[in-house]
């Protein structure tokens, strides 16, 4: 299991180099929105408007954090599921989107565009919300604020630890990985 | 005619408690979920699952030394309460001293509020209520309350069933080995699998949610249920999905299995996905 450093922007040449089953330890800025910022979004392109963020390059986290604490930058602040986004995913992919972290199944059509795009799907670990706030410095609005939890943000994360589920060969750690372990 | 005594209890009370049992429910794992994590952690094969396992494990002991929630979604408050039919509750509303104390809970715990008001509008209501409240009348003067925080995820992923009387067992377990299998990723596996099987549509569901509660490695009362939670258990840990769904031969923590009389024409199943992230607490007043 190969351990990869990347820095945001995520480049065409750095997706390049991620394969299904990596550990990636993610440094910069990374977006965060999840159901609701997603319609919004899909709406916009719908009808042919701007959005509020330029998406080229960008990885999006699914992710709702729960209130700081005092002293805290953010607070918990663990992946939510990935297929709730899937029916507006190809859209975000083909403006220029190039990564995800979530956690769960993609749908066929998400895994197609990930392929044609050149993206990626990370996962970070469901429910270690609490461990996961530790690698994110800094938090900000940028978007949506009446959406609350679910509002657009930026993170700015250090050595914020993921896997590779999905790369851009079309390679899928969740049907390799369990593959090894199914007995029945 | 004789007369019993009856017990006061506080609405007041009931709030202070409900609002403590929140924030506790979202820092402290109970020993048996902790103690499931370092028995797993010694049998999973895989070293990526034993990796997740250990974040598992180093995040529950952040959040309890921080006292931060272990994960951002705090969950629904589903909260039982079992009223003694002795005991009267004073200076207030039962269902509102409950969802008051969930919105104390919620806000000073640094808790998310996930509850929209409206299905169809799903505008956030800000106080992570209403609470889903179930309340039975028992014998006594006490009054207990259970409030579990239950997460989203795993709670999308569980599945209802009214199987027919001839599927039996075998039906029964397919259709929790399906569920199990559906779930993947998406439940934050390792889970603890509550099933229900008995009663009818809603009966079922309830069981399921109760079983969910149970401690991890209690066993059912009859013994003809309690084999079936060890096999069922084994075979959902063959199912190779494993910590995170990243593979692995740890796929759930526990199994429990409710059952319930039902009618001659029915074999109502449910399963509800609990994921790592057990978090209830109980107190009795
Ligand atoms: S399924 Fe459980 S552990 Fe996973 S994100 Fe939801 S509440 Fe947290």
């Amino acid at each position: 299991m190969a351990v990869k450093r990347i820095t945001t922007p995520l480049t065409e040449e750095k997706v390049a180099d991620l394969r299904a089953g990596d550990s990636v330890l993610i440094t910069g800025r990374i977006l965060v929105g999840r159901d609701q910022v997603h319609k919004r979004l899909y709406e916009l392109l719908q009808a042919g408007k701007d959005l509020p963020v330029d998406l080229t390059n960008e990885i999006i986290y699914y992710c709702g954090p729960s209130p700081a604490k005092p002293g805290q930058a953010a607070g918990s602040a663990g992946p939510t599921t990935a297929g709730r986004m899937d029916k507006y995913t190809p859209d975000l992919l083909a403006k220029g989107l190039r990564g995800m972290i979530g956690k769960g199944y993609r749908s066929q059509a998400v895994k197609d565009a990930i392929v044609e795009n050149k993206g990626v799907f990370l996962a970070s670990v469901g429910g270690a919300g609490a461990l996961l706030a530790k690698r994110i410095k800094e938090s900000r609005i940028l978007a949506y604020e009446d959406l609350g939890p679910e509002a657009l943000r930026e993170f700015i994360v250090e050595d914020f630890p993921t896997i590779v589920i999905h790369d851009m060969y079309g390679g899928d750690q969740y049907a390799e990985g369990q593959k090894l372990y199914r007995r029945a | 005619m004789q007369q019993t005594a009856v017990r006061e209890v506080r609405a007041e009370d009931i709030t202070r408690e409900v609002a403590r049992l929140c924030q506790e429910a979202n820092y402290f794992l109970d020993e048996d979920v902790t103690g499931a994590f370092t028995k797993v952690l010694t049998l999973e094969e895989s070293p990526v699952g034993r990796d997740v396992l250990e974040q598992i494990v180093e995040n529950a002991r952040i959040a309890a030394n921080e006292q931060v929630p272990m994960c951002q979604d705090t969950g629904y408050a589903v909260v039982f309460v079992e009223v003694g039919q002795d005991a009267h509750i004073v200076g207030g509303d039962l269902t509102e001293a409950i969802n008051k104390g969930v919105e104390i809970g919620y806000r000073e715990g640094y808790l998310r509020k996930s509850i929209v008001g409206d299905p169809f509008e799903r505008k956030n209501t800000g106080t992570n209520t209403p609470a889903f409240i179930h309340t039975t009348v028992v014998p006594g003067d006490r009054v207990k309350v259970t409030m579990a925080a239950k997460g989203g995820g795993s709670e999308n992923t569980s599945q209802l069933k009214m199987l027919k009387p001839s599927d039996g067992v075998e039906g029964v377990k397919q259709f929790v080995l399906k569920a199990v299998a559906e779930a993947g990723p998406s439940a934050c596996p390792p889970l603890v699998v509550g099933v229900g099987v008995g009663g009818n549509f809603e009966i079922s569901a309830l069981l399921a949610k109760k079983a969910a509660l149970r401690p991890i490695g209690s066993r059912n009362a009859n013994p003809f249920v309690a084999k079936l939670e060890e096999e069922l258990l084994t075979e959902v840990n063959k199912l190779g999905v494993g910590p995170q769904g990243l593979g692995g031969s740890t796929t759930a923590l526990g199994l429990n299995i409710e059952t319930f009389a039902t009618h001659i024409v029915a074999l109502p199943v449910a399963v509800n996905i609990q994921c790592h992230a057990s978090r209830h607490k109980a107190v009795t007043l």
